[in-house]
């Protein structure tokens, strides 16, 4: 027994490890979300976080449920296969800087601190209101030379025109129609142009 | 960064606050999603792509992607009969605004869009030491922003050059295959904004997805396959001289 008598300074290192585990145990618990590791070795909250951006792209689905003229003459055309929101642009729009809701108590701390935390900006949505959050109408001299300006590097079969010979500054819309652009080829043609080249499908 | 002793201040008691919206648990979830129901890839035909630049501009307007960085980006290749392993490759602006006209040339050209291949062995998400990054169960390699240092480990990782660190939220960045798209049923705003159909988002495990019956049809590659990195961008008419 009395190889013990000096052990004691022993026993109270266990015992300040005994606490120093718990107090890490304790802080642990607190600090480590409680997601962490429900998929993986990461914050499976952070999925949920993800996924909920906003959206603002709504999706050519969406503008066919009101624009059903437009969307029924370019099911028909050799545009049938270029969604709204390409030549449009996104449909749900920042909201201007000034109708933005405050910032909270947290986001207004880390600004003071000189950490400020991007928040995401307020969108409106044109559905919501057709009127004031209209989208982008689009330079028809500008968006149809994105595509259709002759250039070797495109795909051979790829309709191409050099804008300035082809139409000599006349706006690309006074002869074609955007949305079904072949010219006489309104919603009455065939739909023979539309269906070959819709049959890659977008989406 | 430089903090000092004010800046603790303030931070503690933020801190305290934010701490309740942790503890508060996730944010909205999608109730009709099951992410072991998915597994997620991306087809980009090359033939298709006219570089028109839709897709750089439309990624940067869904994600808020600041000036100069690029969650996808447009190479325009030109290769030459004589140089067929050094292609000249130009991608200006990140192809946002098209490209500069290709007079008719010796040699062929080609567009090439870029993105994250969301690699089911992904070597960005091996490094990562924080766990910060990672492989959803639907197959998106993802970033959980609130976790990453900011370290850089995982852009140097990544062979297919996808990430950067973002320049004011100084933390990594990339695509997300626009998840808040595809988990609510929605294709990615890339896809949405190709005027050609070049880019397809594929379900691997959707049967009717018509990517399998592509894939059955067609000779499909993915980039850099000596890597083994499980890459899911599937590229259609490929050519050898892509890196």
């Amino acid at each position: 027994m009395s190889g013990l008598k000096d052990a004691g300074h022993l026993f109270r290192f266990l015992g300040l490890f005994v606490i120093a585990f718990l107090v890490f145990w304790v802080i642990r618990g607190f600090v480590v979300p409680k997601s962490f590791g429900e998929y993986g070795h990461y914050r499976g909250a952070a999925i949920a976080e993800i996924a909920s951006h906003p959206i603002k792209f709504a999706g050519h689905q969406s503008c066919e449920q009101c624009h059903t003229d437009e969307a029924g003459t370019k099911a028909k055309g050799a545009h049938a296969h270029v969604n709204c929101e390409a030549c449009h642009g996104a449909i749900f729009q920042l909201q201007p800087a000034a109708a933005a809701p405050p910032e909270n108590l947290y986001q207004r701390m880390l600004a003071f601190a000189g950490l400020r935390l991007p928040a995401d900006p307020p969108l409106v949505k044109h559905a919501d209101d057709p009127m004031s959050v209209t989208p982008v109408k689009p330079d028809s001299a500008v968006l149809c030379a994105r595509c259709h300006t002759a250039s070797a590097a495109k795909p051979k079969g790829f309709p191409q025109v050099d804008p300035a010979e082809h139409s000599g500054g006349v706006p690309c819309a006074t002869c074609h129609n955007p949305h079904s652009p072949v010219i006489g080829s309104d919603t009455t043609a065939t739909a023979a142009a539309g269906t070959t080249a819709a049959a890659g499908g977008a989406n | 960064m430089n903090i000092s002793r004010r800046h603790i201040l303030v931070l503690l008691p933020a801190a305290a606050v934010a701490w309740k919206h942790v503890l508060a648990g996730t944010p909205e979830d999608s109730p009709n999603y099951r992410m072991s129901d998915h597994w997620w890839g991306m087809l980009i035909d090359i033939p298709k792509c006219i570089g028109c630049g839709n897709c750089v501009r439309a990624c940067q307007t869904e994600n808020d992607v600041p000036d100069g960085f690029f969650r996808t980006w447009v190479e325009r290749y030109h290769v030459t009969d004589t140089h067929l392993e050094n292609p000249e490759v130009i991608s200006p602006d990140g192809g946002k605004e098209g490209f500069p006209i290709a007079k008719e040339d010796e040699g062929k050209y080609f567009f090439v869009p870029k993105m994250c291949n969301h690699c089911a062995d992904s070597p960005c998400t091996q490094v990562c030491p924080v766990g910060a990054t990672f492989v959803a169960p639907d197959g998106v390699v993802l970033i959980d922003p609130k976790y990453c240092l900011g370290c850089a480990y995982c852009v140097q990782a990544c062979p297919y050059g996808c990430r950067y660190i973002h320049p004011t939220k100084k933390v990594a960045d990339k695509c997300t295959l626009c998840y808040h798209r595809i988990t609510k049923g929605l294709t990615t705003a890339c896809c949405e904004a190709c005027p050609t159909g070049a880019r397809q988002l594929a379900d691997l495990k959707n049967p009717k997805d018509p990517i399998h019956e592509f894939l059955k049809m067609h000779a499909v590659q993915v980039l850099k396959p000596q890597m083994a990195t499980g890459a899911k961008a599937f590229y259609n008419g490929l050519d050898g001289s892509v890196r």
